[in-house]
């Protein structure tokens, strides 16, 4: 085996030097101008898993005039195989909620939101202690900036932005149309930032550190660190901080328990990747690197050769018939017919050619879905299916 | 100053468009028609149904024309292979989870996915159908709607109807995923929630998972039955609507011809629910100026003003459930439908020289609401049920269709007599605006003696699609006996569509306005809008149907409810007066306070 491999660990997110109210206090002596430079030229992009350029989203939003704008973080980690920000937020809280009042410092909101993931109920308690504790802080630099907790109910389409709005303005959780995008209509129809936790976690080393730092880590396209959550047959689970622009190869050489089948990146809306095509796989956001390059929220789950890639499969498409909001019909509809057509080509009832129709029927769900959820259960059921078709039908 | 316009390709030809234009109207205006299931013109864009998805070039998905507005240098293609292979494949997912059984379904022949099926022409199931592996069960408790979840194809339509038109919020969202559905309260059924019956939601329903009950069968056996005699009253509303469910164009006036069919089908008796809009109108207004002097002269407190319109059983029952504080101000008047069935079985019995319990009696509404005040407990005053079956404008064209009737080319035919005679201020009851007309019409005449002072009775103040309109009418130079009201400014208001109902009592429950009389129709439009009409029903339908009614009125030798020669006679024979014992015991009714779920 290869002993040269190039994954590259880094250490910014959790460390914690205590330093979160001088970064605070510099943030606010500087002109949102500045601020949003930093951003941008740090190049960081969405940590959820979209990746659209932060500091362009901030700067969308900071040019809009509006009586009232919102800071949310998005910490409705619902993606199957992440738990990195309940991580964060139990470990590092300060850097996120310091991020936030950047951005409302940036943007000119003094409202900002933790959409919190019912399943982190636990995580409350504690996290409105440190907001108590923020809020004084910001009251004593003169910093007009309060921080609310919303429970999720344990949607996970809420975790989709708009949905996330409908459910806080105590609607059903459902994806809206787009346009607008939440940069000028967001919660209540107000200009609205809404960044994932790890995005903002990122954001304060930026600011902390600059935005050069940042920028040298990872490679063109895909700068700087990113936290993966590492989990299924893995000799050590966990999460993990390492650069952008890595193979998949190197990768498994690491986390790999060396009988590694293939990799989920990306969560259940994510892709699979066979073993075969691990050297050409790069984990980041877009350019070729050597092959094929995969953004992805960090999920990476890993399958040894005792897996089942038809239950896996059928797992995800499991989770997707459950949790789609039933709005559109593609994603509603089509999860369904995905689902219990593998099951009906597994057990004979259909011809494996039947495979084919439902690939075209992801392809239909990928272009005409409402939202990234309908669009996105493509992912995980063609790579799958085109990469272990055998499997699906014996 | 006008924005300036976009330019678009639609479909390779450039197009100057309006911003703000979404993608399906700009197609629509330039003759490009997209397919559409969860989009209504009555209703908020969902973009839920993605039937109408278009490809814009140099975007990877395609776009929902409906939730779209256009952009600058936007090419658009409505008809490309990915459409169309797109379109397609939505349509058969919503066939896998629709209950296809056309044939057997009431909606069968005015469907939107079986005209969209048709279109794109699916000839096979490609997708496994997932309606044998769910249990539905079918909500038949209403006695106006029935409730079919396995033809629900979930587009919402429903939903937005019950709360942007109605604000009723009696249908809704229930679950996600593969279990999401639309449902009621706790999933109780549709006849113990806080649902009006309106049918605003059969109306807007694009398949058959909502559709009216049905009485057809029930009222040909009526007529089949040699010992009955069968009377019908058809509402104001029926014949300016009926005409498009067999031929017509919308806003066509098919007065004659229905009543021809209605012979032709076997009534017995074809007569008019305008007569009893007319005695209505002597009734309510007398209640009205009753009231009027008891608060203004008697300086009695208990009098609740303002009074408000009780002609409407969608709005009865939203105020029961709503509003119950407010019963009190509902004029105690039954709505034309049950004022008539009540003398079908007494006045109409005794003077024909009939057993009452021989009479069958049927009413033609626009409406669905309408089936479920006929059974209510408290309509038997005239011994017998008043109303024994209410069919909509829709089941009457079936009756028509299923007898062979070639409806265009029937000749007219005129009401039987006694209780067939109207006014042009009966026939107005069917557009919103129009019971306040023409209760003006005969209060202000038995006040002042004179004419209300409208060119050509026209009280256009209250006419129009507009939600709220309030219009005041001073009174000058009464009558000695109403000098009283000398110089009062009566104020009226007048609302359509439940959701502006609730406008109205808002305004009232927080003492902002100071009304006499309020009209409040269910449906929006009046009950040319109603629940029952033919299906589609959209603002522009709406309104050819206004113009025909209010062209029905003007076309009428006799335009006051209280001149009506039948009513008069009414009196004379029968009733002796308004608002007299007997008049009470037929004409009037109370109200019951509902639960708000």
């Amino acid at each position: 085996m290869a002993t040269t491999y190039q994954l590259k660990r880094a250490d910014f997110v959790f460390k914690n030097e205590n330093d979160w109210e001088q970064v605070l206090s510099s943030i606010i002596r500087r002109s949102p101008q500045e601020l949003i430079n930093e951003l941008i030229s740090s190049e960081l992009k969405g940590r959820g898993g979209a990746g659209f350029p932060t500091g362009l989203k901030w700067k969308i939003t900071s040019e809009l005039k509006a009586d009232k704008k919102y800071v949310i973080c998005n910490a409705d980690e619902g993606e199957p195989g992440t738990f990195k920000d309940r991580e964060i937020l139990q470990r590092v809280p300060y850097k996120v909620l310091t991020a936030m009042a950047a951005c409302g410092y940036v943007i000119g909101s003094n409202e900002g939101y933790i959409y919190l993931r019912g399943e982190y109920k636990f995580l409350e308690p504690e996290l409105l202690k440190v907001i108590d504790e923020f809020e004084y802080f910001c009251k004593e630099i003169n910093l007009d900036f309060k921080v609310k907790i919303f429970m999720g109910s344990g949607a996970y389409i809420c975790g989709e932005e708009t949905a996330l709005f409908e459910s806080m303005e105590g609607k059903r959780g459902e994806p809206r149309n787009k346009p607008p995008y939440p940069s000028t209509f967001g919660y209540m129809g107000k200009p609205t930032v809404i960044n994932n936790v790890e995005t903002l976690a990122h954001a304060f080393t930026i600011f902390k550190y600059g935005a050069k730092k940042f920028y040298d880590l990872g490679v063109q396209y895909s700068r700087g660190t990113k936290l993966f959550s590492v989990s299924g047959d893995t000799p050590k689970p966990g999460i993990y901080e390492l650069e952008l622009g890595m193979s998949l190869q190197d990768f498994v050489y690491e986390f790999g328990d060396g009988d590694t089948k293939a990799v989920q990146v990306g969560g259940a809306s994510g892709f699979l990747v066979p073993r075969k095509k691990f050297a050409d796989t790069a984990i980041g956001y877009q350019g070729k690197l050597t092959g094929i390059s995969l953004p992805t929220g960090g999920s990476m789950m890993l399958f040894n050769s005792s897996r089942s890639m038809f239950n896996v499969l059928d797992n995800y498409l499991e989770f997707f018939r459950e949790e789609s909001c039933g709005q559109c019909t593609p994603c509603r509809v089509g999860c369904q017919q995905l689902l219990i057509g593998i099951k009906a080509v597994k057990r004979g009832e259909r011809p494996a050619t039947y495979l084919d129709k439902l690939l075209r029927l992801t392809e239909t769900m990928q272009y005409t879905a409402k939202c990234g959820l309908g669009q996105s259960v493509a992912n995980s059921f063609s790579s799958i299916v085109e990469n272990f078709r055998e499997e699906m039908i014996y | 100053m006008t924005a300036k316009k976009i330019n678009i390709t639609l479909n390779g030809y450039n197009l100057k468009i309006d911003p703000g234009t979404t993608i399906l109207d700009a197609a629509k205006m330039n003759n490009i028609n997209i397919p559409t299931l969860c989009y209504h013109k009555d209703l908020c864009v969902a973009g839920n149904c993605r039937v109408c998805v278009v490809e814009v070039a140099g975007q990877k998905r395609l776009s929902a024309a409906c939730a779209t507005p256009v952009e600058e240098g936007m090419e658009i293609l409505t008809n490309s292979l990915k459409v169309r292979n797109s379109r397609k494949h939505i349509i058969e997912l919503l066939l896998a989870e629709h209950n296809a059984d056309c044939t057997k379904c009431y909606r069968n022949g005015n469907c939107e996915l079986q005209e969209l099926a048709s279109e794109y022409k699916i000839m096979t199931q490609e997708f496994i159908e997932l309606v044998p592996y769910k249990t539905y069960t079918i909500d038949m408790y209403s006695p106006s709607i029935i409730k079919d979840d396995s033809k629900c194809i979930r587009c919402q339509r429903c939903v937005r109807t019950c709360a942007e038109l109605q604000g009723v919020n009696a249908l809704t969202v229930s679950h996600k995923g593969d279990k999401m559905k639309i449902t009621t309260f706790l999933e109780k059924p549709m006849n113990s929630v806080v649902c009006t019956n309106c049918g605003q939601c059969v109306n807007h329903c694009p398949t058959g998972a909502l559709v009216e009950k049905n009485y057809i069968e029930e009222v040909w056996e009526a007529i089949a039955n040699p010992d009955k005699h069968v009377v019908v009253q058809t509402a104001p509303a029926v014949r300016v609507g009926l005409g498009e469910e067999l031929g017509f164009e919308p806003g066509s006036r098919t007065t004659g011809k229905m009543v021809a069919a209605l012979k032709r089908l076997g009534f017995d008796s074809v007569l008019d629910t305008d007569f009893t809009a007319d005695l209505t109108i002597v009734e309510e207004g007398t209640e009205l100026l009753t009231r009027l002097k008891k608060a203004l002269v008697d300086k009695d407190e208990s009098v609740k003003l303002p009074m408000a319109t009780s002609c409407s059983p969608g709005w009865i029952k939203f105020i029961e459930h709503m509003y119950p504080e407010y019963l009190g101000n509902l004029s105690t008047c039954k709505s034309p439908q049950q004022m008539f069935g009540a003398l079908v079985k007494t006045y109409y019995a005794k003077a024909r020289n009939l057993e009452p319990d021989k009479i069958v009696s049927v009413s033609i509404m626009p409406c669905t609401a309408k089936k479920f005040e006929a059974s209510r407990p408290e309509m038997l005053d005239s011994g017998y049920r008043d109303v024994d079956y209410v069919l909509t404008t829709r089941e009457l064209a079936i009756m028509i269709k299923q007898a062979g009737l070639n409806f265009m080319a029937l000749e007219d035919a005129k009401f039987d007599r006694l209780m067939g005679e109207s006014t042009g201020a009966g026939v107005i009851f069917g557009a919103t605006g129009g019971v306040m007309e023409a209760a003006l019409r005969t209060a202000y005449e038995i006040v002042t003696g004179r004419d209300v002072p409208f060119k050509n009775l026209e009280i256009t103040p209250v006419r129009g699609m507009e939600g709220v309109r309030e219009t005041s009418i001073k009174i000058e130079n009464p009558k000695p006996e109403w000098a009283f009201l000398d110089g009062v400014e009566l104020k009226c208001a007048v609302a359509h569509g439940l959701v502006n109902a609730k406008k109205v009592m808002d305004a009232i429950q927080s003492g902002q306005s100071d009304f006499h009389f309020v009209e409040i129709m269910a449906c929006p439009g009046g009950c040319l809008g109603g629940g029952g009409q033919p299906i589609p029903t959209n603002p522009e339908i709406r309104q050819k149907r206004a113009q025909a009614i209010y062209a029905e009125d003007a076309a009428m030798p006799i335009r006051k409810s209280h001149e009506n020669p039948e009513v008069q006679k009414l009196y004379r024979d029968f009733l002796k007066e308004p608002l007299g014992e007997l008049s009470h015991r037929l004409l009037h009714t109370k109200y019951t306070r509902r639960e708000r779920f």
